[in-house]
């Protein structure tokens, strides 16, 4: 459980989205998408759960403990953190990228080559083709089921995503997202997923959690939030995959 | 096979063993240095920009000078740690060249290193924090790895230039490759100077391919090209170890020459006699004018001959004229209380200043004496490089009045060949230069005494300044050597026809003092 108690961070004079006074609560086992414009301040939010960014005044807690008391790097290790664009470390082979985590920790050698094959087939990947492959000779569904694979290596409880499936066309995109909720399920993993496609967060997410502006304007189940938008700002965003979905019918239909 | 050659192959495991030792050794310091300079610089701003900025102005500063002025500097480093610790350290040779080509080494290699690393993608640099990673492993595993090649790139340009430079360090009394190149350009031995131009780039190439494998390597992650990389630079430094190791003299007596012919057989010939003596002699050949008494000094040699003129101007900054004998005599009680030189006593000839111009342009303009060259404003002087700095200048320019007169600087050997093709009027020269005749150059007389006598003196430093056995031994040198005979030994060594080596000259010259019939040579 990830509970984030009166949040705020500015950035002063800069650009980068600010978050002020936020409170939202990720339960256990769920899995939560976190969606708004850019500059609404989700992934800010995301950051400062793993403290890659510092709040100026709140608390976050984790299996409720604060995260304040603990090393940032410890608590980094223990949390599975999906990148923007992947983010994979290109001088290291994809075996070397999965086991980054494990090594820090210091895992033996034995356990980590035994992990990282496990991983290889969780993120279905065939491990004599790619173990050894740099991340730019693989594709971006690819190179993102590795950073997958990197994020869970260690067996963390929590997996945070950053819009990690913006950069696929639409085929891989849907294919990698299905995957990382089946990961999610099966692992029993508390996931918070930032991204500003709302029918991506309606069909993945347990609950969707809509920012504007640094402040959450509505936090509800995708049933909740189509039918009972708070207000215009949500349902604006809604609209979106609604006219898709009347378009797909009438099409499907004939 | 041209002798010149065999002499300059002979040669060869010396210079070159001694241009990869002090060229290996600044690029590594250079690099050790660079390395966690360039970490620094790239993390802090305050620091980066003015560190970049100093070491950019570091690498404008001319070669030969920077080179040179590490030796000053180390000499009064040396005195300092004397006074206060008791030790001293040489101040010639070896050390200031390091300093100096580590200096050289750095700007490429820093940039590069801060270019990359300011350069790298934030998106990784956060990936590593977010993984996990400290600080200092994010470093590490991360921001090098990925800052090795262009690092790399770097350390080849470095490597390029500093084999380049350590030609230069010959002057400051460091054996390299760029022996060949001042020895050869000094006695117009153009095999000697391609000699060392092609081996100075030969080795600069060798070790760029070198490192190029290594790169390869690291980027293909082949251990076996990069253990062969390893395999091939250390056979390179063992090879170049190997003749200094296996004749590790003891220190012995070291000979200094400055960087023109007679020096180079006066000291051949006190090498001789020393080595006829027992003594265990080396040389250090192609010092500046003026490090030769510093080092003599402070015993990097221990022998070298000087002139009167040169030593009462340039280092007793004396300029009034007291006569040949009393010059001579201040001389030796100054050099004796000053730096417990002894001066041994003059060779019997003299190495003056004197301004030539060819016979037919002075016969055709009425000069017959400097005094006659005022009366042309028009006419163009060449000189060495330092005629137009030095005193004797001033002295003549203001008793003839002829300072505003055009100049050309030449390096020594090509003032003939400037008189000649008439690019200048009239150039400075040497009087024990025997091309003085051979060209048939009229000397311009000196009716104002201008110049000072510049006698030949044996300079012996305070080591040996009270040895019976080593001043026995160069004893025969003392009077011996008139002006006529050192012309045509001089003219030996630089005329174009029948050239013979300074050595050769040497023994020459030796066979003429003890008296017998010197062997026959054509002129």
């Amino acid at each position: 459980m990830i509970e984030i108690l009166h949040v705020s961070k500015a950035y002063a004079g800069s650009g980068r989205e600010g978050v002020s006074d936020l409170t939202l609560t990720i339960r256990q086992g769920e899995f939560l998408a976190l969606i708004g414009p850019s500059g609404s301040g989700k992934t800010t939010t995301l950051n400062m759960v793993n403290r890659l960014v510092e709040p100026d005044a709140g608390t976050i807690r984790i299996e409720g403990r604060d995260t304040r008391e603990a090393d940032p790097v410890q608590l980094r290790r223990g949390i599975g953190y999906v990148f923007q664009e992947a983010g994979l470390f290109p001088h290291m082979t994809v075996a070397e990228n999965i086991a980054v985590t494990p090594r820090l920790l210091g895992w033996a050698e034995a356990r980590i080559e035994a992990r990282v094959d496990e991983l290889l087939a969780l993120i279905r990947l065939d491990a004599k083709a790619y173990r050894d492959r740099l991340p730019q000779g693989l594709s971006g569904g690819q190179r993102q089921r590795v950073a997958l694979g990197r994020a869970l290596a260690a067996k963390p409880h929590i997996l945070l995503l950053d819009e990690p499936f913006g950069a696929l066309d639409p085929v891989t995109r849907e294919a990698v997202a299905g995957d990382v909720r089946d990961i999610h399920q099966s692992l029993g993993l508390t996931t918070l997923l930032v991204t500003h496609d709302m029918t991506e967060a309606l069909l993945l997410a347990d609950r969707i959690a809509v920012m504007r502006e640094g402040t959450l304007v509505q936090t509800d189940t995708p049933h909740e939030l189509v039918s009972r938008p708070a207000d215009s700002f949500v349902a604006k965003l809604i609209e979106t995959p609604r006219r898709r979905a009347r378009a797909l019918a009438k099409t499907l239909a004939l | 096979m041209n002798p010149s050659f065999q002499e300059a192959w002979a040669l060869l495991p010396d210079y070159l063993g001694q241009h990869v030792i002090l060229s290996v050794s600044a690029l590594i310091l250079g690099v050790a240095v660079s390395v966690p300079l360039g970490i620094v610089a790239a993390r802090s701003k305050g620091i980066g920009a003015p560190l970049l900025g100093l070491v950019s102005v570091i690498q404008t500063i001319p070669g030969l000078a920077l080179l040179a002025l590490f030796y000053p500097l180390l000499l009064a480093l040396s005195a300092l740690a004397r006074n206060l610790f008791g030790v001293s350290f040489r101040a010639l040779g070896f050390l200031p060249a390091l300093l100096a080509l580590t200096l050289y080494a750095m700007l490429p290699v820093l940039r590069n290193l801060v270019t990359a690393l300011k350069g790298l993608d934030p998106a990784i640099l956060m990936a590593a924090k977010g993984v996990g990673m400290t600080p200092r492993q994010s470093l590490y595993k991360v921001e090098l790895p990925l800052a090795a090649p262009q690092l790399l790139a770097g350390i080849r340009t470095a490597t390029v230039w500093v084999v380049g430079i350590t030609t230069l360090s010959t002057p400051i009394g460091q054996t390299s490759l760029g022996n060949y190149i001042f020895t050869g350009l000094q006695t117009e031995n153009w095999v000697f100077v391609l000699f060392g131009c092609v081996a100075a780039a030969g080795l600069a190439l060798v070790l760029d391919f070198l490192l190029a494998v290594a790169g390869q390597a690291l980027q293909a992650r082949s251990r076996r090209r990069l253990a062969l990389a390893g395999l091939g630079l250390a056979v390179l430094i063992a090879a170049s170890l190997g003749p200094g190791l296996a004749q590790t003299p003891a220190r012995g007596v070291v000979i200094g020459a400055k960087n023109f012919d007679e020096q180079y057989i006066l000291a051949d010939m006190m090498a001789d006699q020393l080595g006829r003596a027992g003594f265990a002699v080396r040389q250090k050949i192609d010092l500046g004018s003026t490090v030769a008494l510093r080092a003599l000094a402070a015993s990097d040699i221990d022998a070298y001959v000087d002139y009167t003129g040169t030593l009462w101007g340039d280092a007793m900054h004396r300029t009034d004229m007291p006569g040949r004998q009393s010059m001579r005599e201040q001389l030796t009680s100054w050099l004796a209380s000053h730096y417990g030189v002894a001066l041994m006593g003059p060779l019997g000839f003299e190495n003056a200043y004197v301004f030539a111009m060819r016979a037919d342009r002075a016969k055709a303009l009425h000069i017959r004496s400097l005094a006659d060259v005022a009366l042309h404003p028009d006419l163009v002087i060449g000189g060495d490089f330092e005629i137009f700095s030095r005193p004797e200048w001033r002295t003549v320019a203001a008793a003839y009045g002829v300072s505003t007169m055009r100049r050309r600087q030449y390096q020594p050997d090509f003032l003939f060949r400037a008189v000649m093709s008439g690019d200048a009027d009239l150039v400075s020269a040497f009087s024990s230069d025997g091309r003085i005749a051979r060209y048939g150059l009229t000397i311009l007389a000196d009716p104002k005494e201008a110049l000072p006598p510049y006698d030949a003196v044996l300079l012996i430093g305070p080591s040996h300044a009270h040895d019976p056995r080593f001043l026995a031994s160069l004893r025969p040198l003392i009077g011996a050597i008139p002006l006529a005979l050192m012309q045509q030994a001089n003219l030996m060594v630089d005329r174009d026809q029948d050239k013979r080596t300074p050595a050769e000259t040497a023994a020459w010259l030796e066979e003429h003092l003890r008296g017998q019939q010197p062997p026959r040579l054509p002129d």
